[in-house]
């Protein structure tokens, strides 16, 4: 019987992510809650290099990062494929998995830490890269299509924590005006029956997030 | 494929292109190499990588894949009938995709640095560089190259920063063969190789054009 054990934490869309694609493959876990503030030895000993969730164990192995794991998932366990069977659609998957993970959650991350006198300079910034991701959505359901792929499991950051993030700093990054296309996926995907078993608590987050944005540095 | 059109579009001095070239190299694939102006963007250049707008860009048969170890992973699958560049199990590829993007996280970022930074910030980036490369030889351990007995993805990953090393000795005044003598050893191993050889540039042209970016950048 193979032994699956997540290292995780429940705040964390990367850990999230990695859920989501275990339940849509229906594959039995054991979840292990990590504090990030005090971590484990096991933690520190399965990811030595990063020391971060998620880590994947399987079988005793371990795989890191949250991308690697989500391709290793998809090779390991065949149903409810979550990469495209194609090539060229598997490298667009990628490069727009890659393309949220190190151009568009960064420049909104960008905007929390900004001083305020390059706040406005931020906000542009991820407004610009958000409506590159809203071009590439166009009018299909999801980015993988009529269901859930690679690209809407790794945007759960946009998905639902920016909504999050938006309740608790008081800004207000998206909405059904500016983008409509985005929060029209965004609807959808909350609703997703496989992501809305994989969130966490809105209210808990949003707690959770909100002591970083009353910091007087802060004003919105 | 004898009817398949492959364009490169690049720089000469890009580690990233030189995995392209490299990686193209060891399947054998034929293709046309298109050197682009970084400063005056071609047309072709902003259509096909609007995103980013960055080399490499590989064309094949007028589609374009972006992000050089996308690419990489493109032209694996594209070429599956010869010279596998990621092996066929499930957990060595994850350990394969690991270790590419622990290039991707570190090399670039903190070369990067040791030439253009100062002072202690240019220390801090030497010495976590030397420590990078350090795990990157304990990963190898006493494997000819990080695929094992060929050329694997992680070689490809990895081995293109060697043209930079002497740009980066040199602007950063200390010595990487002293610090990681099992590190150059195996560079030096995979230069013997043709399709390596023939795919990466000469270090004293990097040096040279490392000078001029940085008097460019007011930075001599």
């Amino acid at each position: 019987m193979a032994e699956v054990k997540l290292l995780g934490a429940w705040g964390s869309p990367f850990s999230r992510r990695v859920e989501m694609a275990l339940k849509l493959k229906g594959v039995e876990y054991e979840y292990i809650e990590e504090d990030l503030a005090d971590k484990s030895p096991l933690l520190l000993k399965c990811n030595p290099i990063h020391k971060k969730v998620p880590v994947l164990l399987h079988n005793g192995k371990t795989i890191a990062e949250s991308l690697v794991i989500l391709e290793y998932i998809d090779e390991t366990w065949k149903t409810n494929p979550i990469f495209p069977e194609d090539p060229y659609d598997k490298a667009m998957a990628r490069f727009w998995a890659k393309f949220l993970d190190d151009t568009c959650m960064p420049a909104i991350w960008k905007i929390m830490w900004s001083k305020e006198n390059q706040r406005e300079k931020a906000i542009e910034e991820a407004i610009q890269h958000l409506k590159t991701l809203e071009n590439e959505l166009k009018d299909k359901k999801f980015f993988g299509g009529e269901t859930i792929g690679l690209v809407d499991i790794v945007a759960n950051f946009i998905g639902f924590w920016l909504g999050a993030v938006q309740e608790a700093s008081g800004m207000e990054l998206v909405n059904k005006e500016n983008f409509p296309v985005l929060c029209r996926w965004i609807d959808e995907y909350v609703n997703c029956s496989v992501v809305k078993q994989n969130l966490p608590p809105r209210d808990e987050l949003i707690a959770f997030l909100q002591p970083r944005f009353s910091a007087s540095s802060w004003k919105y | 494929m004898a009817s398949d059109q492959v364009t490169l579009l690049d720089l000469w001095a890009s580690p990233f292109g030189m995995r392209v070239r490299l990686a193209l190299a060891e399947k054998g694939v034929k293709y046309e190499y298109s050197e682009q102006d970084l400063v005056n963007k071609s047309a072709l250049l902003l259509q096909m990588n609007p995103v980013h707008k960055k080399i490499p860009v590989l064309v094949h048969n007028g589609k374009p894949v972006c992000e050089s170890l996308i690419i990489v992973q493109y032209i694996d699958e594209a070429w599956k009938d010869k010279a596998p560049l990621l092996p066929s199990d499930p957990y060595q590829r994850a350990q394969s995709r690991f270790w590419a993007d622990f290039v991707d996280k570190k090399i670039y970022d903190l070369g990067r640095k040791i030439w253009t930074e100062k002072g202690e910030d240019q220390e801090a980036a030497k010495k976590g560089f030397i420590d990078s490369l350090k795990l990157l030889e304990g990963e190898l351990g006493d494997k000819p190259y990080f695929g094992g007995e060929t050329i694997g993805y992680v070689d490809i990953a990895l081995v293109p920063f060697y043209t930079w090393f002497y740009a980066y000795e040199t602007t950063g005044n200390f010595n990487i063969e002293a610090e990681c003598p099992k590190m150059i050893a195996y560079c030096k191993r995979c230069l013997q190789k043709e399709t390596v050889s023939k795919s990466l540039e000469d270090p004293k042209k990097v040096y040279d054009f490392v000078v001029m970016l940085r008097k460019k950048f007011g930075l001599e």
